[in-house]
């Protein structure tokens, strides 16, 4: 059986959910082979546990160095070594692009933002702010796929998945861009936003506090997401703005409070699986979207219920 | 210096958007325009003119007739000359044979530097300027929320979930502006009267060297074979919040979805 390659993301030194939506999508294709660039060693159980047959540890300097490019090089050595029948990567900004250097390296097609993988590697998408459904398929190369967090569950399937460490030549024209400073930002102590089962995102309605949208999301065990109307008025980090030049979430459950609902933000949120909106305007395009749509004040209502589910929670 | 510029002419995104039977995307249904997200890309590049000396800021579309629209706009914004890529054998172009044309046509215009969007407001994949760099040998400086070109070399910030990033790339180079690199100006009425008189160059494949027969829909290295319009949603529950009604709504909901 051919080997799929899965381009692993470690976050925390524990691997990422999407990663194992990747691992779990791959099993349909052929025997998944984990790369990780880091150490692997305190990953190799979860990687097998999922389905990882094999786990490369790639672990040359430049690729903490230097933005993107040498993750594509190693990844394209990887691939002309192992001909796997195809590779998949987590669609994150980073991740489209190792996938499209990757795709240039190798002259294989690409396919960005999928939902969906069959056997034959045919893609689903989802495009224009979620209101077509594409099916598409690589016809030249490796297909290379980019996957959207959230698209599947992840389903253990454990074998043993030994760790070996390859070694890669990484160019000079893949160091060309330094990364000359990192600054860590805050941990927010909540659930990654695109990983998240459940978003609670606050708008231009939320005046500017954010309290309210907070305590609903801890109750839940949710993440905060927030408009980019909230995000330009400076009252939430742009690190969460869900929508076209934000973030994409796809949750089992997303509450738009105080979101009118354009199209750049519903491109970020359509294929969430329940969709609640709470605003004042009975008129808002958001509610032609919602399961369930609350007309009211959302500093009403947003406390009452999660006293209520506190209540409930015990 | 010269800064060229890649824009993108798109559908509208708050009109109707929709497939051809062939299955690219419909141009016909809806107006098109300067994908809005390439126009925080002319701005960046306008401020680099207007602090630098002796910086030429031209922009390049690859496109359709009607994407002489997109140059148009980004003239009148303050670009001083434009050069439209223009071929039938391109229809249905693919990111891969999208970013080899604009790469032909980046050697062939000679810049220091290549400024792109974040992302095209219609593909929006995200992958075409890693795709040009890669395919020129250049560095890449992408996604970038600030740009600064000083000595030779360009630097941007850029902005991870866990960390913002000082990333620096000698020139010549290829990058990406965010739309939090700063808002982009409206042309003035000496920029729309200016604009008139500004050159645009067409160029076909055989002015870059590329066989007509590799690019194109044909030639695509990934086929789509059913594009489907997502049903209407049914219409959801709505309730006013009357004394209450919408929160005990909204908690039964949570209850039936076992979200609590
Ligand atoms: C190229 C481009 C990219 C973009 N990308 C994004 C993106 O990624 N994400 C994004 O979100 N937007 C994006 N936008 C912006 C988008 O078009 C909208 O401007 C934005 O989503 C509006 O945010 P909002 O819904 O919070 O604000 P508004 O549209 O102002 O809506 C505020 C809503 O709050 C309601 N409200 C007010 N007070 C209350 C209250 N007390 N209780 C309940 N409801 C209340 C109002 O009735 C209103 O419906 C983009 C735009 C462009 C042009
Ligand atoms: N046909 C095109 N002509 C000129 N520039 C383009 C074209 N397609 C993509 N680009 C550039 O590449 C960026 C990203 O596009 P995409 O990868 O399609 O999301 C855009 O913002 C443009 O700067």
């Amino acid at each position: 059986m051919t080997e799929v390659i899965v381009a692993a993301e470690i976050a925390d030194g524990r691997v990422a959910k999407p990663t194992l939506e990747l691992l779990t999508l791959a099993r349909r294709v052929g025997k998944p082979v984990a790369v990780v660039f880091a150490d692997a060693a305190g990953v190799a159980d979860t990687l097998g546990e999922y389905g990882a047959t094999a786990v490369l540890s790639v672990l040359d300097p430049a690729i903490e160095e230097f933005l993107v490019a040498p993750k594509a090089e190693a990844l394209a050595q990887i691939v002309a070594e192992r001909q796997p029948a195809a590779v998949l990567i987590t669609s994150s900004a980073e991740g489209k692009e190792i996938g499209g250097r990757l795709a240039v390296k190798l002259g294989s097609g690409i396919i960005t933002d999928a939902t969906d993988l069959a056997a034959d590697s045919a893609t689903t998408q989802s495009v224009f702010a979620g209101n077509w459904t594409v099916r598409a398929s690589v016809t030249h190369g490796v297909p290379v796929v980019t996957v959207k967090p959230n698209a599947i569950a992840p389903e253990p399937a454990p074998t043993q998945a030994p760790v070996s460490e390859v070694s890669v030549t990484i160019s000079e024209a893949a160091k060309g861009a330094r990364i000359v400073k990192s600054e860590p930002k805050a941990a927010s102590g909540r659930p990654e936003l695109t990983e998240a089962g459940v978003v609670i995102s606050g708008g231009r309605g939320t005046g500017g506090d954010f309290g309210a949208v907070e305590a609903l999301a801890d109750a839940l065990g949710g993440a905060v997401g927030a408009s980019r109307a909230a995000v330009d008025s400076g009252w939430y980090p742009h690190a969460y703005q869900v929508g076209q030049t934000g973030k994409t979430v796809s949750p089992q459950l997303y509450l738009a409070a105080g979101i009118s609902g354009a199209i750049q933000h519903r491109a970020g949120m359509q294929t969430s699986k329940a969709i609640v909106a709470v605003n004042k305007d009975p008129e808002a395009p958001i509610f032609a979207l919602a399961d369930l749509g609350v007309v009211g004040d959302l500093q009403q209502v947003l406390p009452a219920v999660t006293e209520e589910v506190k209540r409930r929670k015990g | 210096m010269k800064i060229l510029v890649l824009v993108k002419y798109v559908p509208d995104a708050t009109g109707e958007r929709g497939f051809a039977a062939d299955h690219t995307v419909d141009r016909e249904a809806s107006d098109g325009l300067l994908s809005e997200l390439d126009e925080y890309a002319v701005e960046q590049a306008l401020r680099v003119a207007e602090e630098g000396d002796a910086v030429e800021v031209v922009v390049l579309t690859l496109g359709p007739d009607d994407a002489a629209t997109a140059i148009k706009r980004a003239l009148q914004m303050g670009a001083s000359a434009g050069i439209h890529v223009l071929d039938d054998a391109v229809a249905g172009s693919d990111a891969l044979s999208t970013s080899a044309i604009l790469a032909a046509a980046v050697r062939k215009a000679e810049p220091d530097l290549v400024l792109c969007g974040m992302a095209s407001t219609d593909g929006a994949m995200g992958v075409v300027p890693v795709m040009v760099a890669e395919h020129l040998g250049w560095p890449a400086a992408t996604l970038g929320a600030s740009l600064e070109v000083a000595d030779g070399a360009v630097t941007v910030r850029r902005d991870t979930d866990t960390a913002s990033l000082t990333v620096t790339a000698t020139m010549p180079a290829v990058v990406s502006v965010t739309d939090q690199s700063g808002e982009a100006r409206y042309p003035s009425m000496k920029g729309i009267l200016a604009a008139k008189k500004k050159p645009v160059q067409t160029w076909g494949m055989s002015d870059l060297g590329i066989d007509p027969g590799s690019v194109g829909l044909d030639a695509a290295w990934s086929k789509v074979d059913q594009t489907t319009p997502r049903p209407p949603k049914e219409a959801g529950q709505i309730v006013p919040d009357d004394d209450g009604a919408g929160s005990a709504a909204l908690v039964e909901f949570l209850a039936t979805g076992k979200f609590i």
